[in-house]
Protein backbone atom coordinates (compact mmCIF):
# COMPACT_ATOMS: atom_id res chain seq x y z
CA UNK A 1 0.00 0.00 0.00
CA UNK A 2 1.14 3.67 -0.29
CA UNK A 3 2.09 4.92 2.85
CA UNK A 4 3.63 8.74 1.17
CA UNK A 5 0.34 10.71 2.96
CA UNK A 6 -0.11 11.49 6.83
CA UNK A 7 -2.78 10.00 6.42
CA UNK A 8 -2.83 6.85 4.61
CA UNK A 9 -5.50 4.06 4.44
CA UNK A 10 -5.68 1.06 1.81
CA UNK A 11 -9.06 -1.16 1.51
CA UNK A 12 -9.70 -0.08 5.47
CA UNK A 13 -12.88 -1.31 7.14
CA UNK A 14 -13.32 0.20 10.54
CA UNK A 15 -16.17 -0.98 13.06
CA UNK A 16 -16.99 -2.07 16.39
CA UNK A 17 -16.67 -5.42 18.13
CA UNK A 18 -16.59 -7.87 14.62
CA UNK A 19 -19.21 -6.02 13.08
CA UNK A 20 -17.75 -3.63 10.15
CA UNK A 21 -19.78 -0.33 9.94
CA UNK A 22 -17.92 0.85 6.45
CA UNK A 23 -15.23 -0.99 3.90
CA UNK A 24 -13.04 -0.02 1.53
CA UNK A 25 -11.94 2.95 2.57
CA UNK A 26 -8.42 3.97 1.02
CA UNK A 27 -6.99 7.94 1.72
CA UNK A 28 -3.92 9.28 0.80
CA UNK A 29 -3.95 12.71 2.94
CA UNK A 30 -0.30 14.66 2.36
CA UNK A 31 0.80 16.99 5.30
CA UNK A 32 -1.56 20.75 5.88
CA UNK A 33 -4.36 18.65 4.17
CA UNK A 34 -8.09 18.70 5.02
CA UNK A 35 -10.03 15.10 5.35
CA UNK A 36 -13.70 16.30 5.58
CA UNK A 37 -15.89 13.04 6.45
CA UNK A 38 -19.54 13.72 5.41
CA UNK A 39 -22.73 11.26 6.08
CA UNK A 40 -25.59 10.58 7.71
CA UNK A 41 -26.13 9.82 11.31
CA UNK A 42 -25.14 6.18 12.08
CA UNK A 43 -22.79 6.63 8.83
CA UNK A 44 -19.43 5.72 10.14
CA UNK A 45 -18.07 9.00 10.26
CA UNK A 46 -17.14 8.95 14.13
CA UNK A 47 -16.08 5.02 13.90
CA UNK A 48 -13.23 5.87 11.45
CA UNK A 49 -12.69 8.97 13.24
CA UNK A 50 -12.04 6.79 16.44
CA UNK A 51 -9.79 4.60 14.32
CA UNK A 52 -7.25 6.98 12.72
CA UNK A 53 -7.12 7.88 16.69
CA UNK A 54 -6.29 4.42 17.62
CA UNK A 55 -9.49 4.30 19.89
CA UNK A 56 -11.00 1.35 17.74
CA UNK A 57 -9.35 -1.47 15.73
CA UNK A 58 -8.89 -1.60 11.91
CA UNK A 59 -11.36 -4.59 11.17
CA UNK A 60 -9.21 -5.28 7.52
CA UNK A 61 -7.23 -3.52 5.23
CA UNK A 62 -3.95 -1.24 6.17
CA UNK A 63 -4.11 2.22 7.92
CA UNK A 64 -1.09 4.11 8.96
CA UNK A 65 -1.25 7.61 10.51
CA UNK A 66 2.64 9.66 10.21
CA UNK A 67 3.65 6.47 8.97
CA UNK A 68 2.81 4.57 12.11
CA UNK A 69 -0.33 2.13 13.73
CA UNK A 70 -2.85 4.67 14.44
CA UNK A 71 -2.36 5.56 18.15
CA UNK A 72 0.92 4.70 18.56
CA UNK A 73 2.21 8.19 19.16
CA UNK A 74 0.13 10.10 20.99
CA UNK A 75 1.76 13.24 21.41
CA UNK A 76 1.56 13.65 17.52
CA UNK A 77 -2.16 12.91 17.04
CA UNK A 78 -4.88 14.95 18.80
CA UNK A 79 -8.70 13.75 19.09
CA UNK A 80 -11.58 15.93 19.78
CA UNK A 81 -14.40 13.88 21.09
CA UNK A 82 -18.54 14.86 20.18
CA UNK A 83 -19.57 16.25 23.28
CA UNK A 84 -17.30 15.07 26.00
CA UNK A 85 -19.78 13.68 28.13
CA UNK A 86 -19.18 15.43 32.12
CA UNK A 87 -18.70 18.82 31.06
CA UNK A 88 -22.51 19.82 32.63
CA UNK A 89 -21.08 18.39 35.55
CA UNK A 90 -17.67 18.66 35.57
CA UNK A 91 -16.39 20.94 38.84
CA UNK A 92 -13.01 21.73 36.94
CA UNK A 93 -11.15 24.98 35.88
CA UNK A 94 -11.82 25.44 32.23
CA UNK A 95 -7.69 26.29 32.25
CA UNK A 96 -7.39 22.67 34.23
CA UNK A 97 -8.90 20.80 31.29
CA UNK A 98 -7.50 22.92 28.34
CA UNK A 99 -3.91 21.62 30.46
CA UNK A 100 -5.65 18.10 29.80
CA UNK A 101 -4.10 18.54 26.09
CA UNK A 102 -0.38 18.49 27.47
CA UNK A 103 -0.59 15.41 29.10
CA UNK A 104 0.26 13.13 26.20
CA UNK A 105 3.72 15.19 26.22
CA UNK A 106 3.73 14.91 29.89
CA UNK A 107 3.01 11.30 30.54
CA UNK A 108 2.12 10.42 34.11
CA UNK A 109 4.39 12.20 36.56
CA UNK A 110 6.42 14.77 34.50
CA UNK A 111 5.66 18.57 35.68
CA UNK A 112 4.20 20.45 33.21
CA UNK A 113 6.86 23.78 32.35
CA UNK A 114 6.34 27.07 31.51
CA UNK A 115 6.22 26.27 27.48
CA UNK A 116 2.69 23.87 28.66
CA UNK A 117 1.64 27.01 30.16
CA UNK A 118 2.39 28.89 27.60
CA UNK A 119 0.63 26.22 25.16
CA UNK A 120 -2.49 26.76 27.23
CA UNK A 121 -2.64 30.05 27.42
CA UNK A 122 -2.27 30.56 23.52
CA UNK A 123 -4.68 27.74 22.72
CA UNK A 124 -7.14 29.66 25.30
CA UNK A 125 -6.88 32.82 23.45
CA UNK A 126 -7.00 31.72 19.88
CA UNK A 127 -10.77 29.91 20.80
CA UNK A 128 -11.41 33.01 22.55
CA UNK A 129 -12.14 31.06 25.46
CA UNK A 130 -9.68 33.12 27.53
CA UNK A 131 -12.36 34.97 29.60
CA UNK A 132 -13.35 31.57 30.91
CA UNK A 133 -10.18 30.24 32.26
CA UNK A 134 -10.83 30.66 35.90
CA UNK A 135 -14.85 29.38 35.61
CA UNK A 136 -15.60 25.98 36.27
CA UNK A 137 -16.42 24.03 33.22
CA UNK A 138 -20.28 23.27 33.76
CA UNK A 139 -20.91 26.91 34.99
CA UNK A 140 -19.94 27.41 31.17
CA UNK A 141 -22.65 27.81 28.24
CA UNK A 142 -22.23 24.99 25.63
CA UNK A 143 -20.66 27.01 23.40
CA UNK A 144 -17.74 28.47 25.85
CA UNK A 145 -17.69 24.48 26.67
CA UNK A 146 -16.95 23.76 23.33
CA UNK A 147 -14.90 25.94 22.79
CA UNK A 148 -13.13 24.80 25.51
CA UNK A 149 -12.06 21.72 24.37
CA UNK A 150 -11.49 22.82 20.96
CA UNK A 151 -8.43 24.97 23.11
CA UNK A 152 -7.62 21.82 24.78
CA UNK A 153 -7.05 20.25 21.04
CA UNK A 154 -4.90 23.25 20.39
CA UNK A 155 -2.99 23.06 22.88
CA UNK A 156 -1.81 19.54 22.80
CA UNK A 157 0.58 20.78 19.30
CA UNK A 158 -0.16 17.77 17.56
CA UNK A 159 0.64 17.21 13.78
CA UNK A 160 -2.98 15.02 12.92
CA UNK A 161 -6.26 16.42 14.53
CA UNK A 162 -9.10 14.67 14.77
CA UNK A 163 -11.83 16.69 15.24
CA UNK A 164 -15.69 15.07 15.87
CA UNK A 165 -18.18 17.58 14.94
CA UNK A 166 -16.55 20.41 16.72
CA UNK A 167 -19.39 23.19 15.37
CA UNK A 168 -22.01 21.14 17.02
CA UNK A 169 -23.91 23.69 19.75
CA UNK A 170 -22.03 26.55 18.25
CA UNK A 171 -23.52 30.28 16.90
CA UNK A 172 -22.41 31.80 13.70
CA UNK A 173 -18.82 33.34 15.27
CA UNK A 174 -18.21 29.93 17.14
CA UNK A 175 -18.16 28.17 13.33
CA UNK A 176 -15.73 31.22 12.16
CA UNK A 177 -13.35 30.48 14.74
CA UNK A 178 -13.48 27.25 13.93
CA UNK A 179 -13.11 27.20 10.34
CA UNK A 180 -10.44 29.99 11.17
CA UNK A 181 -9.00 27.36 13.45
CA UNK A 182 -8.69 24.54 11.46
CA UNK A 183 -6.69 27.42 8.46
CA UNK A 184 -3.93 28.48 10.62
CA UNK A 185 -3.46 24.46 12.00
CA UNK A 186 -3.25 23.59 7.98
CA UNK A 187 -1.35 26.50 6.99
CA UNK A 188 1.66 25.46 9.93
CA UNK A 189 1.47 21.83 8.52
CA UNK A 190 -0.76 20.15 10.48
CA UNK A 191 -3.25 17.60 9.22
CA UNK A 192 -7.04 18.23 9.89
CA UNK A 193 -9.84 15.35 9.74
CA UNK A 194 -13.00 16.64 10.40
CA UNK A 195 -16.34 14.90 10.71
CA UNK A 196 -19.57 17.01 10.26
CA UNK A 197 -23.17 17.42 9.15
CA UNK A 198 -22.14 20.54 7.85
CA UNK A 199 -21.75 20.52 3.44
CA UNK A 200 -19.97 24.09 3.95
CA UNK A 201 -17.22 22.78 6.05
CA UNK A 202 -16.06 20.59 3.33
CA UNK A 203 -15.54 23.85 0.81
CA UNK A 204 -11.87 23.91 1.56
CA UNK A 205 -10.75 20.34 1.89
CA UNK A 206 -8.22 18.35 0.50
CA UNK A 207 -10.90 15.20 -0.12
CA UNK A 208 -14.25 14.67 1.12
CA UNK A 209 -15.33 11.34 2.12
CA UNK A 210 -19.28 10.95 1.95
CA UNK A 211 -20.56 7.99 4.00
CA UNK A 212 -23.48 6.56 4.43
CA UNK A 213 -22.43 2.91 5.86
CA UNK A 214 -20.67 3.03 3.19
CA UNK A 215 -18.39 4.64 1.01
CA UNK A 216 -20.54 6.66 -1.01
CA UNK A 217 -17.76 8.75 -3.24
CA UNK A 218 -14.47 9.92 -2.04
CA UNK A 219 -12.25 12.90 -3.82
CA UNK A 220 -11.88 16.24 -3.86
CA UNK A 221 -15.51 18.73 -2.85
CA UNK A 222 -16.45 19.21 -6.55
CA UNK A 223 -15.90 15.22 -7.25
CA UNK A 224 -17.63 14.01 -4.15
CA UNK A 225 -19.91 16.06 -3.20
CA UNK A 226 -21.88 16.49 -6.79
CA UNK A 227 -25.57 15.97 -6.44
CA UNK A 228 -25.75 12.18 -7.52
CA UNK A 229 -23.67 11.13 -4.83
CA UNK A 230 -25.70 13.69 -2.00
CA UNK A 231 -29.20 11.96 -3.69
CA UNK A 232 -27.77 8.58 -2.95
CA UNK A 233 -26.35 9.92 0.83
CA UNK A 234 -29.33 11.59 1.77
CA UNK A 235 -32.18 10.52 -0.95
CA UNK A 236 -32.30 14.74 -1.71
CA UNK A 237 -29.56 17.06 -2.66
CA UNK A 238 -28.67 20.48 -1.25
CA UNK A 239 -30.62 23.93 -2.23
CA UNK A 240 -28.34 25.75 -4.78
CA UNK B 1 -17.20 23.54 75.61
CA UNK B 2 -16.64 20.62 77.77
CA UNK B 3 -19.56 18.39 75.88
CA UNK B 4 -17.58 18.91 72.93
CA UNK B 5 -14.14 17.61 74.18
CA UNK B 6 -14.64 15.47 77.44
CA UNK B 7 -16.36 12.29 75.36
CA UNK B 8 -12.92 12.14 74.16
CA UNK B 9 -10.62 13.04 76.95
CA UNK B 10 -12.37 10.90 79.46
CA UNK B 11 -13.38 7.62 77.20
CA UNK B 12 -10.80 5.76 75.14
CA UNK B 13 -12.96 4.10 73.41
CA UNK B 14 -14.33 7.47 71.78
CA UNK B 15 -10.57 8.57 71.19
CA UNK B 16 -10.02 5.19 69.18
CA UNK B 17 -13.62 5.30 67.48
CA UNK B 18 -12.35 8.91 66.37
CA UNK B 19 -9.17 8.50 64.87
CA UNK B 20 -10.65 5.74 62.95
CA UNK B 21 -13.43 6.82 61.37
CA UNK B 22 -11.28 9.88 60.63
CA UNK B 23 -8.89 7.54 58.55
CA UNK B 24 -12.13 6.03 56.91
CA UNK B 25 -13.26 9.84 56.43
CA UNK B 26 -9.94 10.69 54.55
CA UNK B 27 -9.81 7.65 52.67
CA UNK B 28 -13.08 7.95 51.53
CA UNK B 29 -12.00 11.61 50.43
CA UNK B 30 -9.55 10.68 48.56
CA UNK B 31 -11.43 7.43 46.28
CA UNK B 32 -14.69 9.43 46.46
CA UNK B 33 -13.35 12.73 44.95
CA UNK B 34 -12.88 10.32 41.88
CA UNK B 35 -16.34 8.66 42.62
CA UNK B 36 -17.75 11.73 42.57
CA UNK B 37 -15.72 13.33 39.49
CA UNK B 38 -16.66 10.20 37.52
CA UNK B 39 -20.18 9.53 38.28
CA UNK B 40 -19.35 6.03 39.40
CA UNK B 41 -21.60 6.51 43.05
CA UNK B 42 -23.80 3.53 41.89
CA UNK B 43 -20.82 1.39 41.03
CA UNK B 44 -19.46 2.38 45.05
CA UNK B 45 -23.18 1.32 46.13
CA UNK B 46 -22.63 -1.74 44.16
CA UNK B 47 -19.13 -2.56 45.27
CA UNK B 48 -20.40 -1.41 49.09
CA UNK B 49 -22.71 -4.43 49.17
CA UNK B 50 -21.30 -6.85 46.77
CA UNK B 51 -18.66 -7.23 49.31
CA UNK B 52 -21.23 -8.64 51.68
CA UNK B 53 -21.08 -12.61 50.74
CA UNK B 54 -17.44 -11.98 51.36
CA UNK B 55 -17.72 -11.26 55.31
CA UNK B 56 -20.22 -12.98 55.33
CA UNK B 57 -18.79 -16.24 54.41
CA UNK B 58 -15.60 -15.18 56.00
CA UNK B 59 -17.68 -14.92 59.90
CA UNK B 60 -19.36 -18.49 59.17
CA UNK B 61 -15.52 -20.24 58.44
CA UNK B 62 -14.46 -18.29 61.43
CA UNK B 63 -11.54 -16.19 59.38
CA UNK B 64 -10.51 -12.47 58.99
CA UNK B 65 -14.12 -10.28 57.57
CA UNK B 66 -11.19 -8.33 55.81
CA UNK B 67 -10.20 -11.28 54.09
CA UNK B 68 -13.54 -12.33 53.31
CA UNK B 69 -14.13 -8.05 52.18
CA UNK B 70 -11.49 -8.14 49.76
CA UNK B 71 -12.49 -11.27 48.62
CA UNK B 72 -15.32 -9.95 47.50
CA UNK B 73 -15.17 -7.22 45.88
CA UNK B 74 -12.60 -8.58 43.38
CA UNK B 75 -15.55 -10.62 42.30
CA UNK B 76 -17.65 -7.20 42.76
CA UNK B 77 -14.89 -5.92 40.65
CA UNK B 78 -14.45 -8.62 38.05
CA UNK B 79 -18.50 -8.83 37.62
CA UNK B 80 -18.99 -5.61 36.77
CA UNK B 81 -16.18 -5.68 34.10
CA UNK B 82 -17.60 -8.61 32.29
CA UNK B 83 -20.69 -7.99 32.52
CA UNK B 84 -20.58 -4.65 31.52
CA UNK B 85 -18.11 -5.25 28.52
CA UNK B 86 -19.90 -8.75 27.72
CA UNK B 87 -23.50 -7.90 27.21
CA UNK B 88 -25.34 -5.30 25.87
CA UNK B 89 -26.74 -4.13 28.86
CA UNK B 90 -26.95 -0.06 30.04
CA UNK B 91 -24.34 0.40 32.58
CA UNK B 92 -26.46 0.66 35.37
CA UNK B 93 -28.55 -2.54 34.39
CA UNK B 94 -25.57 -4.80 34.27
CA UNK B 95 -24.54 -3.35 38.01
CA UNK B 96 -27.75 -3.46 39.73
CA UNK B 97 -27.77 -6.84 38.62
CA UNK B 98 -24.57 -7.58 40.33
CA UNK B 99 -25.33 -5.63 43.37
CA UNK B 100 -29.16 -7.34 44.03
CA UNK B 101 -27.41 -10.52 43.90
CA UNK B 102 -24.51 -9.94 45.66
CA UNK B 103 -26.51 -8.82 48.77
CA UNK B 104 -29.27 -11.60 48.63
CA UNK B 105 -26.15 -14.35 48.37
CA UNK B 106 -25.05 -12.12 51.36
CA UNK B 107 -27.96 -12.25 53.51
CA UNK B 108 -28.66 -16.12 52.21
CA UNK B 109 -25.42 -17.01 53.93
CA UNK B 110 -25.43 -14.51 57.09
CA UNK B 111 -29.17 -16.42 57.45
CA UNK B 112 -27.08 -19.86 58.06
CA UNK B 113 -25.57 -17.86 60.80
CA UNK B 114 -26.78 -18.73 64.48
CA UNK B 115 -26.08 -15.14 65.81
CA UNK B 116 -27.55 -13.88 62.13
CA UNK B 117 -29.22 -10.43 63.10
CA UNK B 118 -26.07 -9.74 65.25
CA UNK B 119 -24.12 -10.41 62.16
CA UNK B 120 -25.68 -8.70 59.65
CA UNK B 121 -25.98 -5.41 61.61
CA UNK B 122 -22.32 -5.66 62.67
CA UNK B 123 -21.74 -5.99 58.71
CA UNK B 124 -23.84 -3.22 57.26
CA UNK B 125 -23.49 -0.58 59.97
CA UNK B 126 -20.15 -1.56 61.47
CA UNK B 127 -18.43 -1.17 64.93
CA UNK B 128 -17.64 2.00 65.33
CA UNK B 129 -17.25 1.69 69.24
CA UNK B 130 -15.05 -1.36 68.59
CA UNK B 131 -12.25 0.20 67.17
CA UNK B 132 -8.87 -1.71 67.78
CA UNK B 133 -5.56 -0.25 67.53
CA UNK B 134 -5.13 -2.95 64.53
CA UNK B 135 -7.79 -1.76 62.85
CA UNK B 136 -6.54 1.61 63.07
CA UNK B 137 -3.26 0.25 61.46
CA UNK B 138 -5.28 -1.76 58.52
CA UNK B 139 -6.78 1.92 57.87
CA UNK B 140 -3.45 3.97 57.97
CA UNK B 141 -2.22 1.65 55.57
CA UNK B 142 -5.54 1.77 53.38
CA UNK B 143 -5.36 5.58 53.40
CA UNK B 144 -1.36 5.50 52.26
CA UNK B 145 -2.17 3.26 49.59
CA UNK B 146 -5.30 4.95 47.86
CA UNK B 147 -3.66 8.62 48.37
CA UNK B 148 -0.05 7.40 46.34
CA UNK B 149 -2.45 5.60 44.17
CA UNK B 150 -4.61 8.74 43.50
CA UNK B 151 -1.08 11.15 42.93
CA UNK B 152 0.23 9.17 40.73
CA UNK B 153 -2.92 8.46 38.33
CA UNK B 154 -4.03 12.30 38.30
CA UNK B 155 -3.58 12.82 35.00
CA UNK B 156 -5.21 9.40 33.69
CA UNK B 157 -7.89 10.00 36.10
CA UNK B 158 -8.47 13.60 34.92
CA UNK B 159 -8.77 12.60 31.34
CA UNK B 160 -11.12 9.99 32.61
CA UNK B 161 -13.70 11.87 34.13
CA UNK B 162 -14.21 14.61 30.61
CA UNK B 163 -13.91 11.68 27.82
CA UNK B 164 -12.50 7.80 28.16
CA UNK B 165 -11.62 8.25 23.99
CA UNK B 166 -9.62 11.50 25.32
CA UNK B 167 -7.55 9.63 27.97
CA UNK B 168 -6.83 6.54 25.30
CA UNK B 169 -5.71 9.00 22.61
CA UNK B 170 -3.44 10.32 25.46
CA UNK B 171 -1.64 7.04 25.75
CA UNK B 172 -3.74 6.10 29.11
CA UNK B 173 -5.23 2.65 29.27
CA UNK B 174 -8.54 3.49 30.45
CA UNK B 175 -8.87 -0.17 31.58
CA UNK B 176 -6.31 0.15 33.54
CA UNK B 177 -7.44 3.23 35.16
CA UNK B 178 -10.43 2.43 35.42
CA UNK B 179 -9.59 -0.09 36.95
CA UNK B 180 -7.64 1.35 39.31
CA UNK B 181 -10.46 3.96 40.41
CA UNK B 182 -12.33 0.68 41.16
CA UNK B 183 -9.57 -0.35 43.29
CA UNK B 184 -10.00 2.74 45.42
CA UNK B 185 -13.28 2.37 45.85
CA UNK B 186 -12.86 -1.14 46.79
CA UNK B 187 -10.17 -0.62 49.37
CA UNK B 188 -12.35 2.28 50.92
CA UNK B 189 -14.79 -0.17 51.11
CA UNK B 190 -13.28 -3.22 52.69
CA UNK B 191 -11.31 -1.48 55.23
CA UNK B 192 -13.84 1.18 55.94
CA UNK B 193 -16.77 -1.64 56.75
CA UNK B 194 -15.31 -2.51 60.00
CA UNK B 195 -15.53 1.00 61.02
CA UNK B 196 -18.59 2.63 59.94
CA UNK B 197 -20.30 -0.47 58.11
CA UNK B 198 -20.49 -1.66 53.97
CA UNK B 199 -23.85 0.37 53.77
CA UNK B 200 -22.72 3.64 55.90
CA UNK B 201 -19.18 3.92 54.16
CA UNK B 202 -20.88 4.79 50.33
CA UNK B 203 -22.36 7.66 52.36
CA UNK B 204 -18.73 8.72 53.39
CA UNK B 205 -17.76 8.20 49.88
CA UNK B 206 -20.01 10.29 48.62
CA UNK B 207 -21.56 12.95 50.55
CA UNK B 208 -18.29 14.73 51.59
CA UNK B 209 -17.03 15.34 48.19
CA UNK B 210 -20.29 16.07 46.84
CA UNK B 211 -19.96 19.26 49.31
CA UNK B 212 -16.38 19.53 47.74
CA UNK B 213 -17.79 19.65 44.61
CA UNK B 214 -20.12 21.98 45.39
CA UNK B 215 -16.97 24.54 45.55
CA UNK B 216 -14.09 23.40 43.92
CA UNK B 217 -12.61 23.95 40.62
CA UNK B 218 -9.84 21.61 41.34
CA UNK B 219 -9.59 17.72 41.98
CA UNK B 220 -6.69 18.65 44.75
CA UNK B 221 -9.39 21.29 46.70
CA UNK B 222 -12.22 18.72 46.26
CA UNK B 223 -10.32 16.12 48.25
CA UNK B 224 -8.84 18.87 50.63
CA UNK B 225 -12.69 20.05 51.31
CA UNK B 226 -14.27 16.63 51.33
CA UNK B 227 -11.12 15.59 53.87
CA UNK B 228 -12.78 18.58 56.42
CA UNK B 229 -16.17 17.71 55.74
CA UNK B 230 -15.38 14.06 57.00
CA UNK B 231 -13.26 14.55 59.35
CA UNK B 232 -15.93 17.09 61.46
CA UNK B 233 -18.77 14.82 60.36
CA UNK B 234 -16.52 12.08 62.44
CA UNK B 235 -16.41 14.66 65.18
CA UNK B 236 -19.58 15.83 65.59
CA UNK B 237 -21.59 12.39 64.72
CA UNK B 238 -19.80 10.81 67.48
CA UNK B 239 -20.45 13.19 69.94
CA UNK B 240 -24.24 13.27 68.58
CA UNK B 241 -24.11 9.80 68.98
CA UNK B 242 -22.14 9.90 72.63
CA UNK B 243 -24.85 12.10 73.67
CA UNK B 244 -28.14 11.25 71.93
CA UNK B 245 -27.21 7.49 72.44
CA UNK B 246 -27.49 7.05 68.47
CA UNK B 247 -25.51 4.46 66.01
CA UNK B 248 -22.27 5.72 65.95
CA UNK B 249 -21.74 5.03 62.11
CA UNK B 250 -25.14 6.40 61.09
CA UNK B 251 -24.99 9.61 63.19
CA UNK B 252 -21.33 10.63 61.18
CA UNK B 253 -23.30 9.65 58.08
CA UNK B 254 -26.51 11.96 58.74
CA UNK B 255 -24.35 14.59 59.72
CA UNK B 256 -21.98 14.54 56.63
CA UNK B 257 -25.34 14.19 54.81
CA UNK B 258 -26.58 17.20 56.71
CA UNK B 259 -23.54 19.29 55.82
CA UNK B 260 -23.85 18.67 52.24
CA UNK B 261 -27.92 20.36 52.22
CA UNK B 262 -26.54 22.66 54.25
CA UNK B 263 -23.93 23.95 52.22
CA UNK B 264 -25.98 23.28 48.71
CA UNK B 265 -28.83 25.41 50.36
CA UNK B 266 -26.06 28.43 50.65
CA UNK B 267 -24.78 28.00 47.23
CA UNK B 268 -28.44 28.01 45.86
CA UNK B 269 -29.14 31.33 48.48
CA UNK B 270 -25.63 33.11 46.99
CA UNK B 271 -26.46 32.25 43.51
CA UNK B 272 -29.66 34.03 43.60
CA UNK B 273 -28.14 36.95 44.72
CA UNK B 274 -24.96 37.20 42.44
CA UNK B 275 -27.27 36.43 39.53
CA UNK B 276 -29.83 39.81 41.03
CA UNK B 277 -26.62 41.48 40.74
CA UNK B 278 -25.19 40.61 37.45
CA UNK B 279 -28.23 40.06 35.05
CA UNK B 280 -27.74 42.58 32.99
CA UNK B 281 -24.28 41.88 31.90
CA UNK B 282 -24.91 37.28 32.89
CA UNK B 283 -24.98 36.77 28.70
CA UNK B 284 -22.24 37.99 26.56
CA UNK B 285 -19.68 37.67 27.72
CA UNK B 286 -17.22 35.71 25.50
CA UNK B 287 -16.89 37.53 22.25
CA UNK B 288 -14.74 36.36 19.49
CA UNK B 289 -12.72 37.79 17.06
Amino acid sequence: MSTTGTIAASRLAVGHGHHAVVRGIDLDIPAGGLLVLIGTNGSGKSTLLKTLAGLLPPLDGDVTVLGQAPGDDPRRTAYLPQHPVSSHTLPLRAADVVAMGRYARRGLLRPLRQEDRDAVTIAMRRTGAEETADRAVRDLSGGQQQRTHLAQLLAWGADVLLLDEPTAGLDLNGRATVARIIDEERARGATVVLATHELADAEHATTVVLLAQRVVSCGPPSEALRDEHLRECYGFTQPH
Amino acid sequence: MNLLVAPFTDNEFMRLALVASVLVALTCAVAGTWVVLRGLAFVGDALAHGVLPGIATALLLGISGLVGAAAGAIVMMAGVGLVTRRLRLAGDTAIGLLFVTMLALGVAITSRSESFTGDLTRILFGELLGATEGKIGVQAVALAAVSATAVVCRRPFLMLSVDEGLARSAGFSARLFGALTLAMVAVSVVTGFQTVGTMLVLGMLVAPPATGALFARRAGSMTAIAAACGAVSCWLGLLVSYHLDIAAGASIVLVATGIFTIAAMAKEVARAGRHDDELPHAHGTVHLP
